[in-house]
């Protein structure tokens, strides 16, 4: 539990970066997790050709993991192409967390990947799935 | 912080453990289990778990139809659990309990086979805000199907029912209530008696969905004077995949099956089919027989200890947990103050942290409660919650389970710096 709620968790949690609403924006998408209640929207601006991200913003409220989870993808997307944003592997995101995550709270860590993914591809996007997350990823996660 | 001891519990929780083996198992803590969260599912006795497995090792054939010994005895337990079950409700007649997968199928069974007969375009059915999704969806679907319409009594801000506004929607003149006797999101008792006398007089029909209410009170179907009753078994210390409905012989009698196949006839042709009698008539298939026998020794285990007992011990919990929690600062409870309304299910908001990150640190402190909706996403939109964390008692739990709540608290507190 300690492990899973480091300070930068917690310092995420309290001073999201990249919190707030782009208006104009050039993609949105919001989505939320029914299990806990979680609400979270994205919006993007990209360049001229639109291809790559200028600025991102998410806005919504959650428990700390979705929210530091937002807070730490939406450091990393400036300057991607819609290409690299697809490509994105939805296990790197959990592991940017840098804490062990178990399947309970897999789906709060990825809330952030999917309202990205909606916003990236449209409402298509998918929970991605949850056995291969798991797989090797959940030190301190599933008990045995 | 100190949980004063002046008056014992009823029952002694710490001694009940002992019964359940699930407690022995080694918690990744490091500390003894302290399980709160028995309003979700209950952990099993020594004894349910034997009457499972003996069924299946020495009494187990398909019931209702071998001509031989081991159907015979496979057929008159199962039959015996439905009789246990039967007079631990009150029930006039064993043959009105018609065994179903759990408290969800039966309320089904009711929507399905009596409200797609019984009603029509421009009837009422009446719920109320506070219902788990199992007594809330098939009334939605209902609806849908018949033209029905479906209101909700309104919940006062301490999460208890309105009366006057129960009283009002009563002068349309439903031909249904469905409510439960105790939210599992509030942990509120509805006032059943009452509500039953103003539906009847009404007109109404009463269905009671007990599943939160039979495993943790004494339940009198005659006292209470309801119509249908439906209830799960696994809340009540029996196996998951059996649960029971309960309905007045004459009104089971005038219902059409809900699922057909074996089992539930008497004669088929390829031309017709004739029903059996109640219950099998709504017992199509091979039914849980193993699971039946557990229940009825989970009835057996629950009889031993006395229902009184129980409420008992719950309410002495309640008092304690609601009087600690009241005192912290940053806990908002919900649900009504008064223990005579308010069943041993805690419902509470740690201010500035979401209730996953609360149940989380709980997990890492040995502590297992529930979080987020509980099955009732209005109840959370009535209070205008995302969610909350919920702690509930049973037999098992003592003082000590309450201490480990408040420290668990203080502890995501800390963490969070929001205290």
């Amino acid at each position: 539990m300690d492990n899973l709620y480091r300070d930068f968790i917690l310092e995420h949690y309290r001073n999201p970066h990249n919190s707030g609403v782009l208006d104009p924006h050039d993609l949105h998408f919001a989505d939320s997790n029914p299990t806990c209640g979680d609400e979270m929207s994205m919006t993007l601006r990209l360049d001229e050709a639109k291809e790559r991200v200028t600025e991102v913003a998410f806005d919504g409220r959650g428990c700390a993991i979705s929210q530091a989870s937002a807070s730490i993808l939406t450091d990393e997307l400036v300057g991607k192409t819609l290409q690299e944003l697809k490509a994105l592997d939805p296990r790197e995101v959990v592991e940017n967390l840098g804490v062990p995550i178990g399947p309970a709270r897999l789906k709060c860590a990825l809330l952030s990947y999917k309202v990205l993914l909606g916003a990236v591809v449209g409402v298509e996007a998918r929970w991605p799935d949850e056995t291969d997350m798991l797989t090797g990823a959940a030190e301190g996660g599933a008990s045995p | 912080m100190a949980i004063e001891q002046a008056v014992p519990g009823v029952l002694d929780g710490t001694a009940l453990r002992a019964d359940f083996p699930m407690f022995d198992r080694p918690h990744r803590s490091g500390m003894a289990l302290s399980f709160q969260d028995s309003a979700a599912s209950s952990p099993k006795p020594r004894a349910v778990i034997d009457a499972v497995s003996d069924t299946y090792g020495h009494h187990y054939a398909n019931v209702h139809r071998g001509i031989y010994e081991l159907s015979e005895d496979a057929t008159a337990r199962f039959e015996g659990a439905r009789r246990s079950l039967a007079r631990f409700i009150g029930a006039p007649s064993e043959r009105e309990i018609i065994f179903v997968r759990n408290a969800t199928e039966a309320i089904n069974l009711v929507a399905y086979s009596w409200g797609r007969t019984n009603l029509a375009t421009g009837d009422l059915i009446l719920s109320t805000e506070m219902e788990h999704h199992a007594n809330l969806v098939p009334w939605q679907q209902l609806a849908a199907a018949t033209g029905a319409t479906l209101e909700f009594v309104r919940i006062t801000d301490d999460g208890r029912l309105d009366l006057d506004d129960m009283r009002e929607r009563l002068a349309r003149g439903p031909k249904l209530v469905a409510i439960s006797q105790v939210s599992n999101s509030l942990g509120t008792i509805n006032p059943v008696v009452e509500v039953t006398r103003m539906a009847h007089e009404a007109g109404a029909l009463v269905l009671l969905d007990a599943a939160q209410s039979v495993p943790h009170m004494p339940v009198d179907i005659v006292a209470l004077d309801v119509d249908f009753l439906a209830l799960s078994g696994h809340k009540m210390m029996g196996p998951s995949g059996i649960g029971a409905l309960w309905g007045r012989r004459a009104l089971l009698d005038a219902m059409p099956p809900f699922m057909t196949g074996g089992s539930m006839i008497t004669r088929v042709s390829l031309e017709g089919t004739e029903w059996n009698e109640v219950p099998w008539k709504f017992e199509a298939g091979t039914p849980a027989i193993a699971e039946a026998a557990g229940l009825g020794a989970a009835v057996d285990y629950l009889e031993a200890l006395g229902m009184p007992n129980v409420r008992a011990h719950e309410r002495f919990l309640f008092e304690r947990a609601w009087s600690a929690l009241s005192a912290m600062t940053g806990v908002r409870l919900l649900g009504p103050s008064d223990p005579e309304q308010h069943a041993g299910v805690i419902s509470f908001v740690v201010e500035g942290i979401h209730p996953h990150d609360v149940s989380t640190v709980f997990d890492g402190l040995g502590v297992a409660v529930r979080a987020g909706n509980h099955c009732a996403q209005p109840v959370m939109l009535r209070y205008d919650l995302p969610a909350t964390t919920r702690a509930s008692f049973y037999v098992y739990n003592d003082l000590d389970d309450v201490r480990r709540l408040v420290e668990a608290i203080q502890a995501a507190q800390k963490l969070f710096g929001t205290v």
